[in-house]
């Protein structure tokens, strides 16, 4: 048993199993962010006056909702960086890096979008009425009684479309980025003997990850749940 | 009893689903034991020039090989039943006597061959770069300074090349085809892998003309045919391996699966001799 | 529906004037979009992928009966019985975390927690290297029991959430009135509730189906040959590997588009026959899911 576990330390040294988590982290930290920015203002769209925006916004969601994440990063890579020619970082393995946000972030605001939709509907609609009422135009109506509430109420689809987010950046090895589940097949190819270790490590990491957040979006939607 | 009725309707489709992997399952995978009067051979399906299946037509220069070898040992091309035999399978699909022969780029080493018994080998590929056709700066690895360089991923490689060399940049794909696209864009300045398999990659329709094998190897690899451990064929494969060669099939086959990629392979190892048997 | 007035009373009907602004910037951001197309399919055609030759074989007979429909055959199998498995793991851990045993409640949340938390690409790799090395079922086989295998656990540990929220989602009186006709609980669970928030859950398990759909694309990395794989090898031969993957992404879309509509189809038709909430976005598992 001593020798497992030793066998199984000496992978530490051999691989660097926190920096490639580390990868991940990051790739979810900016992917959450780009993707909340580009949710709400897909969002925004299927909410507003101008039917344009509303169908643009609904293909989208439709567009992006139903291809395979993979599928995504591939057209990114193959087809952005490589027939147009665009670098986003100088730097060739940041530029994947970056490019890996992106795809993560265009497949995940479809996501956002539908968690907002659905807290938008949690609003009531003499909410918009009286915001209407006392002179409000769409957007300033939209920004400062909707959306606020909205967002309340869309906080546990967020945090589950945060945590299916946390997860997919491992499927960020087909930009080309080495993260986790690129380096647990090296590892697992190279080092058979530890194999159950390093897929509960890798486990085990994501749950540590993936728990605090679902903890902490079940108590943020409790404690900023809109009474009525 | 209305609440068995969503219950029923799963058994029922799990019924259905059994049923459909059960005939879907031996489709293209060989049933075991049916080795009675044909031959299984195992051969990569997605590596155009070497192995690779196209509905019920099977080409590349494995394939020619295990045809003449299958037919010197008494089998007729409709006796063949092709298996796939991907690279992290091909050790077990041997051991478990799913088939009785692997052509698949399967390179012979020290460690396979504590579970499995090699004939052959019948080429000796190599290490070497794939390049645009007007690429006149590269000549091996030491060129690949500042350059970007396209493997799949985890290749280990590829990433030998990266370690010796910091200055490469390193673009990691699921698959050759992948890099090619890469290549012939500019985006990437070479390709590397064994020299026949970039061969056989340029050289099909779409491919021939654009891009040059280096031809500069900086590594050997043999290619063997696997065999289930005590095996009793290694002679008589090695005997049509030979034969291959001296009558001109087997340079034959090299020309017609590396065609349009301007490339020769190493003379100075090629055509092997079959190593003896154990 | 409550939401799309929320969503009406947000603006007026649109004036003359703001009709025409609306149609000029309309006009703009169509020319604009047609611009950075011309754009962008001006740079394809430089790089000689817009070329005849690149398409035209993707719309033959042999590309369809050697590739892409054996493809999309693998790719339906093993997302079918994977959602069958699921199924059946989400019902037994599903109604686990509602038993009245505290013990056994405690095994299926671990259980459930645990696999919802572990990617299913990690899942997928653990077990096509173990299920290779453990010699449990056929070498030539492993790819396709990973494959599901992985989709199960993942899945299975949604479905089983779905089962046990659309549970607590029923109205308290249909329990209470259960009880109160002499119902013992688990005969309560089993009568009452189970079928109607199976019911309820259905729009919710189609979506899911998508996630199932589209996950098994996560079959090509540990050499699983489904549509994607397929697509992969056809352009590894032909040279058109971009547009191989394009008709392959298509062809994803489309089904999940079709499927989202019936899911959204079920809801309204299922919201007559339950007491439970058919909404699928509503959910609180929204959203959750891998590529």
């Amino acid at each position: 048993m001593t020798d497992y576990l030793n066998d199984f330390a000496s992978l530490f040294d051999q691989y660097d199993v926190l920096g490639a988590f580390w990868v991940n982290i990051q790739l979810t930290f900016l992917a959450a962010i780009g993707s909340m920015l580009l949710g709400s203002l897909v969002a925004l769209m299927r909410i507003s006056p101008i039917a344009s925006l509303r169908l643009l916004g609904t293909g989208y969601v439709n567009l992006f909702r139903n291809t395979p994440l993979t599928i995504i990063l591939v057209f990114l890579v193959l087809g952005v960086w490589s027939q147009l020619g665009i670098n986003l970082s100088p730097d060739f393995n940041r530029n994947f890096f970056l490019y890996a946000v992106i795809g993560l972030s265009l497949y995940h605001a479809a996501f956002v979008c539908e968690s907002i939709r659905s807290g938008v509907n949690t609003v009531p609609v003499g909410q918009a009425e009286a915001a209407r009422a006392i002179g409000l135009s769409f957007l300033p109506a939209a920004r400062l009684v909707i959306f606020p509430q909205a967002l309340r109420g869309a906080i546990t689809p967020l945090g589950n479309t945060l945590i299916a987010l946390t997860k997919n950046t491992t499927v960020a090895a087909a930009a080309s980025v080495t993260e986790i589940s690129a380096l647990m097949k090296t590892m697992i190819e190279f080092r058979p003997d530890v194999i159950i270790a390093v897929f509960l490590t890798v486990a085990l990491g994501f749950v540590l990850l993936v728990v605090p957040v679902g903890l902490l979006t079940t108590w943020a939607s409790r404690k900023l749940a809109v009474k009525r | 009893m209305r609440s068995t009725k969503p219950l029923g309707l799963a058994a029922m489709a799990a019924a259905a689903a059994l049923t459909l992997t059960a005939c879907g399952g031996g489709g293209d995978g060989g049933d075991a034991g049916g080795s009675g009067d044909g031959v299984r051979i195992g051969i990569k399906y997605d590596q155009p020039g070497l192995g690779y299946r196209d509905g019920s037509e099977y080409t590349g220069f494995d394939v020619d090989v295990a045809k003449y070898v299958a037919g010197e040992l008494g089998y007729t091309e409709d006796q063949i039943e092709w298996v796939e035999a991907p690279s992290a399978n091909r050790e077990n699909m041997l051991a478990n006597d799913q088939v009785d022969m692997v052509f698949a780029t399967y390179s012979i080493t020290d460690e396979r061959k504590q579970t499995v018994d090699f004939a052959g080998p019948y080429f000796v590929a190599g290490q070497d770069l794939l390049v645009r056709v007007d690429e006149t700066s590269i000549q091996g690895p030491e060129d690949l300074e500042g350059k970007n360089l396209c493997s799949v991923t985890g290749s280990t490689s590829a990433q030998k090349v990266k370690d010796d060399h910091p200055g490469v940049g390193l673009f990691e794909q699921p698959g050759y085809a992948d890099c090619l696209t890469a290549l012939e864009s500019g985006q990437v300045d070479a390709v590397t892998t064994d020299d026949i398999i970039l061969a056989g990659l340029a050289s099909t329709d779409a491919n021939q003309g654009k891009f040059k094998v280096v031809g500069n190897t900086f590594s050997e690899e043999q290619y063997g045919v696997g065999l289930p451990k005590g095996s009793d064929q290694c002679q008589a494969i090695n005997d049509a391996i030979t034969k291959m060669v001296e009558e001109g099939a087997w340079e034959e086959a090299v020309t017609a699966n590396t065609e349009g990629a301007d490339y020769r392979y190493n003379a100075e190892l090629n055509p092997p001799e079959p190593a003896p048997c154990a | 529906m409550a939401s799309s007035t929320a969503q009406n009373v947000l603006f007026d009907v649109q004036g003359p004037r703001a009709r025409r602004v609306t149609l000029i910037l309309n006009l703009v951001g169509v020319l604009l979009v047609a611009a950075l197309a011309w754009v962008v399919l001006g740079k394809l055609a430089e790089q000689g992928q817009l070329d005849a030759a690149k398409w035209t074989s993707l719309f033959t007979g042999r590309t369809w009966e050697n590739f892409l429909l054996p493809g999309l055959w693998q790719t339906l199998r093993a997302a079918l019985l994977a959602v069958v498995l699921s199924i059946v793991f989400g019902l037994v851990f599903g109604l686990g975390r509602l038993s009245q045993l505290a013990p056994v409640r405690f095994v299926s949340t671990v259980v459930v927690e645990f696999f919802r938390a572990v990617p299913v690409l990690v899942m997928m790799i653990f077990f096509y290297l173990g299920l290779g090395r453990a010699d449990l079922v056929e070498p030539s086989n492993v790819p396709f029991w990973a494959v599901v295998l992985g989709l199960m656990f993942y899945n299975g540990a949604v479905i089983a959430e779905l089962i046990r929220s659309g549970v607590h989602q029923l109205p308290k009186g249909q329990r209470e009135a259960a009880l109160a006709i002499g119902l013992t609980p688990a005969r309560s669970l089993r009568m009452v509730e189970l079928p109607q928030a199976l019911t309820a859950m259905l729009p919710s398990m189609v979506s899911q189906f998508v996630v199932i759909l589209k996950d098994t694309a996560l079959g090509y990395i540990i050499t699983y040959p489904e549509l994607l794989a397929s697509a992969r090898r056809l352009g590894s031969g032909d040279g058109n590997i971009l547009q191989a993957l394009f008709v392959a992404a298509l062809v994803f879309v489309v089904i999940n588009y079709l499927l989202s509509v019936l899911a959204a189809w079920l809801s309204r038709f299922l919201s007559y026959r339950t007491a439970g909430r058919t909404k699928p976005s509503e959910g609180p598992l929204a959203g959750e899911d891998a590529a």
